[in-house]
């Protein structure tokens, strides 16, 4: 077994809603490896997202300690969570977030300037198979599409980690596992470290780990001994 | 209270930092208007209920002496309704706490009861009482800068010898309004007085008794003015009569009714561009706020509610920027609108200008102002109501964008992607980055405009008090002396040299225009005394022939190379056709020159002299001083230093309080305009801007990407502002220009430089409160939201 590149251990989380305290997460502890493809499943307000976030640098726990390698994220501060997320991670979000006046190579192309060993956008746009609508600009495309410039953005800056916040949420099936083709896609040929959150249980399928979550704790952690394709995913 | 009022209240507070700017930009709109409005409206009243009050006369006119006896043909002219004759002499005053000496215009007044024109005022003190001679009333502008007051004694050469006059009141006179020497244009109020004194004393000591060298009618209702004029002239010619003039021309009310001019042009001016800005603002805010809540207004309507309420409840928000700005505005106006009353009476003495805001100007100018917030409304309103409910609950699509100019042209490569963003967000919305740009632009106008008056004056001061006027002292004779009387001057104490000048009053006729002027003759060897024009050109004046002003060859319809008559109005009174030799550019009056022996041959005179400039050691002024106040030949003395001084404290108090109030104005509209940009910018692209935050990028960069675009607009408009600036400047020159002046259209480098640095101070603090906002962006919460 390859030593972990993610390593947490009681990760707690509470929010503080008015007068309300939200515990997102209780105690979650949880290693990453190299290279795997790994899928969050769990419902509304189970704290996934609210744990993806912590592995990303945009929140910190409330208690516990979060590990990137040598990177103690635990108690980081807003500057080093940043320079932890410009170096080492890539995002996907559910509703895309690409910058509307911006074409598709452009947007690649932003993430780029910040990286020290950027790949090249075009590349990143052929590997998500966008290589036709380069300079397409979001608007002129599907949310399918979007999504994959997304995809495309998130990579470009060779991450060793992409985090996946529901990114066929907002997609029809067949999109969808275009979508999922693409992720298996930059795991297999990049080596990414791939994080997937969905609710949609079809694709844990296609994770080598599946990691359900629910009211905040690790309730299963269940390894697929048989990978499917994501073009054989329906639902 | 219903549920869409509470909704409204609540968007109001949470917008409360737009609603402040835009309402601070109606306020300083409301403020303004209330102001200048309010100034004009209230001098403009002041002026006809003093006319009114005293008596103050229709036409003047002087004469050499005329016996009392003519007065009965003069109130016989068809027209006339009542006549005042008078003696009116100017003497040398000897002024306690005062160097040199200063003029004293001596008005007499009757012993027994008032003036039946122009009657006085008084403000302290009493009236004279019957045989004291020595009693007189001075006028309050004199006596408050020289702090005289009842009791005071100054003394006067009265017929060759001193007197002292006892000052027994202080007193005001609708003729004395704004109170000024000869041909000057700016008080000096230390050194010039009118003092009124009793006619039985004046007469004897002027060898007047019996006559008067002075008066002044008033008209019947329905009595022709240019009639009167003329049978006026027609009986005082044989008697020295120097034309006589209508009220347009008496020199008080014509500097009084060109401020009352001046003022009702920048009452409009300046209001207007304030509230198009505020309309522009709330145009920009109600857009974006329609925009947000999509939702809501989808919701509202599906619920039932009408496009009216719903549309009424967002104009809440214009509504709201208008009832703030009127609350802060009105207040604020008349307070400015107080002190700009006090600054005028240091300029126009009335015996009361009080700065009184009527109601229907105020209810005059909420409803502008709601008016012009409601235009800026409009288009934001019409898109709710073209909303539809289904439509409406939707998320919208995504802005539509383009490839810019650059990457038409084939230059993106050269274009950073965050510029690419910037230059696309602005082509995307050309009408609304325009009228951004021209808002700020206009903040840098008014600004241009603010210190252009100083500029102005600045320029005024180096052509007539530096370049053309190098003189450290001018002396007026009594009497035309003969030219030796130069050598004489030449030898008082300090004088290093005198150059004599003559001054001749006449009349200029050219076809059935005519003007009176005093025409002055300079020296050929002339060094002090120069005619320059407003570029500081020094203009020939060759040895025949007459140069005028290009405003008086206008008068006239003149040109160089026509010949003019000139009517002299004194001695011999000879009528000479001349030849106009050239005109001059020049800021002050309506000026004739010649040179000092031809206007002595016009004359048909000898060499003769009515005064000289000195220039003056001034180690020994104050010896030439004391001797000069014991001259009776001498009956004026300007010290240049003095005047320029008196006039520089004067004006920079006044153009202190306007211009500072322009500048705080300007930087509300600056820091509105970029404020209420960025903050707009912020919220439509929350979204993007956070999602790159997520992607690595640090609070600086996304910063520059969300306020590059501010920046852009405020670049463009600093050159911008620049013109417009220039053009507002040009056209208040044009709109003000007078006979008395004109403004020179110079602005400096310095003035062009306070407005940019004043732009970019208030757009960098708009941007620095925006980035204190981007930097409390939540993440994780704007991610969560679809929009």
């Amino acid at each position: 077994m390859p030593d972990p590149v993610f390593h947490v251990r009681k990760v707690s989380k509470v929010y503080h809603m008015g007068d309300v305290e939200v515990h997102a997460l209780r105690g979650v502890d949880l290693d990453l490896f190299p290279g795997e493809f790994v899928v969050l499943l769990g419902p509304s307000g189970s704290g996934k997202s609210t744990l993806l976030n912590i592995l990303g640098g945009l929140d910190v726990p409330t208690s516990g300690e979060v590990y990137y390698l040598d990177h103690n994220l635990t108690a980081a501060e807003s500057a080093e969570l940043t320079r932890y997320r410009r170096e080492h991670v890539g995002f996907v979000f559910q509703f895309y977030n690409l910058i509307p006046s911006l074409t598709a190579l452009e947007n690649t192309a932003l993430v780029t300037e910040i990286a020290e060993n950027p790949l090249d956008s075009h590349e990143c746009l052929r590997l998500v198979g966008l290589e036709e609508r380069l300079n397409h600009f979001p608007a002129q495309m599907s949310g399918g599409e979007q999504q994959r410039v997304a995809i495309a953005r998130a990579i470009a800056k060779r991450p060793e980690v992409l985090l996946c916040d529901e990114p066929t949420g907002a997609l029809d099936c067949p999109t969808g596992r275009l979508v999922l083709e693409v992720l298996d896609r930059v795991n297999r040929e990049l080596g990414t470290i791939t994080v997937v959150i969905t609710h949609n249980v079809v694709i844990a399928d296609m994770a080598d780990r599946v990691i359900r979550i629910s009211s905040g704790e690790i309730i299963d952690i269940h390894r697929n001994e048989k990978k499917v394709a994501p073009s054989e995913l329906t639902w | 209270m219903t549920a869409l009022n509470k909704k409204l209240l609540r968007d109001l507070w949470r917008m409360r930092g737009q609603l402040l700017t835009v309402a601070l930009v109606v306020a300083c709109g409301i403020a303004t208007y209330v102001t200048m409005r309010g100034s004009y409206e209230s001098i403009a009243n002041a002026q006809r209920e003093y006319y009114s009050k005293y008596h103050f006369a229709d036409v003047f006119a002087t004469l050499k002496r005329a016996p009392n006896s003519l007065e009965p043909s003069i109130a016989a002219i068809p027209g006339v309704s009542s006549v005042q004759t008078r003696i009116v002499v100017e003497v040398t005053l000897d002024v306690p706490g005062l160097q040199e000496p200063a003029l004293g215009r001596l008005v007499s007044i009757p012993e027994h009861g008032t003036p039946s024109l122009n009657d006085l005022c008084i403000r302290r003190g009493r009236y004279i009482e019957p045989g004291r001679r020595d009693e007189v009333l001075a006028s309050e502008a004199f006596a408050n800068a020289n702090r005289l007051d009842v009791g005071a004694t100054i003394g006067a050469v009265i017929n060759g010898r001193w007197e002292p006059l006892r000052i027994v009141g202080i007193a005001l006179s609708p003729e004395y309004v704004y109170e000024i020497r000869g041909a000057e244009v700016f008080p000096d109020n230390k050194r010039f007085g009118v003092f009124w004194m009793s006619r039985e004393a004046l007469g004897p000591a002027f060898n007047m008794e019996g006559g008067f060298n002075d008066i002044s009618l008033a008209l019947s209702p329905g009595g022709s003015e240019a009639e009167v004029l003329s049978r006026l002239d027609n009986l005082l010619e044989p008697y020295g009569g120097l034309g006589a003039y209508g009220r347009i021309d008496q020199v008080s009310n014509r500097f009084l009714s060109d401020e009352i001019v001046q003022d009702r042009i920048t009452g409009i001016f300046i209001p207007t561009i304030f509230l198009a800005v505020a309309a522009f603002l709330i145009h920009v805010v109600l857009s974006r706020l329609v925009h947000t809540q999509r939702n809501a207004i989808g919701l509202l309507k599906a619920f039932g509610f009408s496009n009216a309420s719903v549309g009424l409840h967002y104009l809440g928000f214009a509504l709201a920027a208008v009832l703030l700005g009127t609350l802060l505005g009105v207040p604020l106006g008349i307070w400015l609108g107080r002190g700009l009353s006090q600054l005028y009476q240091d300029f126009f003495r009335f015996p009361e200008l009080r700065f009184v805001p009527t109601l229907s100007m105020i209810v005059s100018v909420v409803a502008i102002s709601g008016g012009a917030a409601c235009f800026g409304a409009l288009s934001a309103l019409r898109s709710v109501a073209a909303l539809p409910p289904a439509e409406a609950m939707q998320p919208e699509a995504p802005a539509r964008f383009r490839p810019g100019i650059a990457e038409r042209l084939g230059l993106q490569r050269f274009v950073p992607l965050s510029a690419r963003m910037i230059l696309r967000n602005l082509e995307r919305r050309p009408w609304k980055a325009m009228l951004s740009t021209l808002g700020l632009a206009l903040a840098g106008a008014i600004l241009i405009v603010g210190f252009y008056f100083y500029d102005a004056i600045e320029h005024l001061v180096r052509v007539e008090f530096q370049t053309a006027a190098r003189e450290d002292v001018g002396i007026t004779f009594n009497e035309p002396l003969g030219s030796s009387a130069r050598y004489s001057v030449e030898r008082l104490p300090g004088v290093f040299r005198a150059e004599p000048f003559r001054v001749v009053a006449a009349r200029l006729r050219f076809e059935h225009r005519s003007r009176r002027v005093g025409i002055l003759g300079l020296a050929d060897d002339r060094d002090m005394r120069r005619i320059v024009d407003r570029d500081f050109h020094v203009v020939d004046l060759p040895p025949n022939g007459i140069v005028l002003s290009a405003s008086l060859s206008k008068i006239l319809g003149v040109s160089p190379g026509d010949t003019l008559t000139i009517e002299v109005l004194e001695g011999e009174r000879p009528v000479r056709p001349m030849i106009v030799a050239g005109t001059v550019e020049d800021l002050i009056g309506t000026s004739a020159y010649m040179d000092i022996h031809a206007l002595n041959r016009l004359m048909r005179e000898g060499e003769t002299i009515s005064g000289a400039y000195l220039s003056v050691d001034t180690l020994v002024a104050p010896k030439l001083y004391s001797f000069l106040k014991q001259t009776p030949a001498v009956s004026g003395v300007n010290v240049r230093e003095a005047m320029l001084q008196s006039f520089r404290d004067t004006i920079a108090r006044s153009l202190g309080i306007s211009t500072g109030a322009l500048i705080a104005f300007a930087c509300v509209i600056a820091f509105g305009i970029v404020y209420n940009g960025a903050l707009i910018a912020l919220s439509e692209r929350a979204h993007e801007l956070v999602s790159l935050r997520v992607l690595g990028f640090t609070h600086t960069e996304i910063g520059w990407m969300l306020l590059g675009e501010q920046a852009i607009l405020a670049g463009v408009s600093i050159p911008m502002g620049f013109l417009l600036g220039y053009g507002i400047c040009g056209l208040l020159v044009y709109s003000m220009q007078s006979e008395l002046y004109r403004m020179p259209l110079v602005i400096s480098s310095r003035t062009y430089a306070f407005a940019c640095i004043t732009v970019t101070l208030a757009s960098v603090l708009s941007g620095l409160l925006i980035s204190q906002k981007l930097r409390k962006l939540d993440l994780i919460a704007v991610l969560k939201a679809r929009e």
